[in-house]
């Protein structure tokens, strides 16, 4: 490979850098993506959603025959507490027509799709080989050594999308190590099931699907946690803020098992056979967490870049955007052939900030460390809400001006009048 | 479901010759160490405590990548890399 002049190097077959690549590739730039593993997917983990809308000026036609499991028109909210929930739901016909809103995928499967649309696009993929460093002349980085023996790849630019550990991105001082508070741990089991099982469980037709979020005290954390249905299979996942482990002590896979046993959880998995165990970090620290994007002849992208908005369980979408902003800046930058800082921070200055993934991370940038602060939001709400429900519905002889009272002493006691009007101006404020 | 029997379930590369990717700088540090979180927080039970060496023990071979005890242990006690190219872990899912 030594010698190997490109014009990008893209590290990283994700939705990140596999946007870029197409981009390039249909503009008629020569690119190339370096990918760790197996094959393009083969190391990516998400919980499951893809939403369309990102694809446009992508993929012609999307989804095409991209391999989708299930088009959601039905998504779930339960604030759980041990042995129950309360819920909301939203089941729209909306979502039952085309161009569809979003989908269940497979990462494995999918990125391994979008890569051959990126290969077909001219783009050239190659797997099994690890972007170990980049290569800087001149105080500008001019390429990538490669763990192949000679494996120096040179080019104008390097878009760095190579995952939420990025080392890269670390490695040229572009961000110090991720914090335990921005960065949450998910655990996801793939369970097989009879796809009548699951229409007939999740109340849908087939090609339907559902979302559950999950988020409330259990395990004596506040944990997240999310049920997607695939055609044959549920993806079901629980997730907990790093530094929450570490301070309580838990085991990711006890969790799993803990949540996988809750008695609202086990009917819909009852008979299900896991076929695969996995897990991946979350950066949930979103704008304030985000590394620096631009560099001479580089840009990073997706989950590298900290691009993840948690409270709506987005990030491939924004991963496929920023991609697509970074390629466009590339193209841009091509035209007089500078590829210095300050030509590509267009990137940043401009395209990020006039999209939606600068204006949603910027929204919500104070809810990390709000949920992180405030314990009470996910722990004692969800136990109190669920407190409520129980006391309402279960009818045993006292009035409802009693249980009203009881409820509002259970409040006072447990939160506080105070606490309550501030927790709401906080949620107002971050989330409103 | 114990998590040996997942393990299983997931596609894996073992690098027999470049050996592991994750390295333990220095031992005595980790026997130091109070909370021992690698111990608890891997999902994949990478760090287990070897009484008979009195070392902890790096079973690389089930490492899923991703870079969770790095970020957990106290003293940055973790070189923590991923595998060589075309190893590891290897989702048929994802």
């Amino acid at each position: 490979m030594s010698n190997l002049k490109y014009d990008v190097i893209v590290v990283g077959a994700g939705p990140a850098g596999l946007a870029a690549a197409t981009v390039l590739a249909k503009a008629g730039v020569k690119v190339v993506v370096v990918e760790r593993g197996q094959f393009a997917g083969s190391k990516n983990v998400m919980g499951g959603v893809f939403y369309s809308d990102c694809m446009k000026g992508i993929i012609d036609d999307f989804p095409g025959k991209a391999p989708v499991e299930r088009h959601i028109i039905d998504q779930r909210v339960w604030l759980l507490d041990k042995d129950s929930f309360v819920g909301f739901n939203h089941k729209n016909e909306l979502f039952n027509k085309k161009p569809y809103n979003c989908h269940t995928v497979f990462r494995a499967k999918f990125d391994s799709w979008f890569a051959k649309q990126a290969a077909d696009a001219g783009a050239l993929i190659i797997t099994r080989t690890l972007a170990k460093e980049a290569i800087i002349e001149n105080n500008k980085i001019v390429g990538i050594k490669t763990g192949r023996p000679d494996g120096d790849i040179k080019a104008d630019c390097v878009i760095i999308a190579d995952g939420v550990n990025s080392l890269l991105a670390k490695s040229l001082g572009f961000r110090k190590e991720i914090k335990r508070e921005s960065v949450a741990l998910a655990v996801k089991e793939v369970i097989g099931l009879d796809e009548k099982i699951i229409n007939e469980r999740f109340n849908v037709k087939s090609g339907e699907g559902v979302t559950i979020e999950v988020t409330g005290n259990f395990f004596n954390g506040e944990a997240m946690a999310f049920i997607y249905t695939n055609k044959k299979s549920i993806s079901l996942g629980v997730g907990m803020v790093v530094e929450d482990l570490v301070k309580n002590k838990i085991n990711p896979n006890d969790l799993m098992e803990s949540f996988k046993a809750h008695p609202s959880v086990v009917p819909l998995i009852d008979g299900g056979e896991t076929k695969e165990y996995l897990a991946h970090l979350i950066p949930e620290g979103g704008y304030k967490d985000m590394p620096k994007l631009v560099g001479n002849g580089v840009m990073i992208a997706g989950d590298a870049a900290m691009m993840v908005d948690a409270i709506h369980r987005e990030g491939s979408n924004l991963a496929v955007t920023s991609g697509k902003l970074a390629a466009e800046t590339y193209l841009e930058a091509a035209k007089t052939g500078d590829f210095s800082e300050k030509s590509l921070s267009l990137y940043e200055k401009k395209k990020l900030k006039e999209s939606f993934v600068i204006k949603d991370l910027k929204k919500y940038k104070g809810v990390p460390s709000l949920l992180q602060h405030n314990k009470r939001l996910l722990q004692q709400y969800p136990k109190l809400i669920n407190n409520a429900a129980y006391e309402i519905l279960n009818v045993n002889g006292i009035s409802k001006n009693d249980k009203e009272k009881l409820l509002w002493k259970n409040m006072k006691s447990q939160i506080g009048v105070s606490n309550l009007i501030k927790d709401l101006f906080k949620l107002w404020r971050n989330v409103g | 479901m114990r998590l040996e029997d997942k393990l299983y379930l997931d596609g894996y590369k073992i690098d027999e010759i470049g050996g592991s990717h994750l390295v333990i700088k220095d031992m005595s540090v980790c026997l130091n160490c109070e909370l021992q979180q690698c111990l608890y927080i891997c999902p994949s039970g990478v760090y287990d405590f070897d009484a008979e060496r009195g070392e902890i023990e790096v079973n690389y071979d089930a490492c899923l990548e991703c870079g969770t005890c790095r970020i957990a242990c106290q003293y940055s006690n973790i070189d923590w890399r991923y595998p060589r190219g075309g190893f590891g872990v290897s989702y048929k899912f994802g």
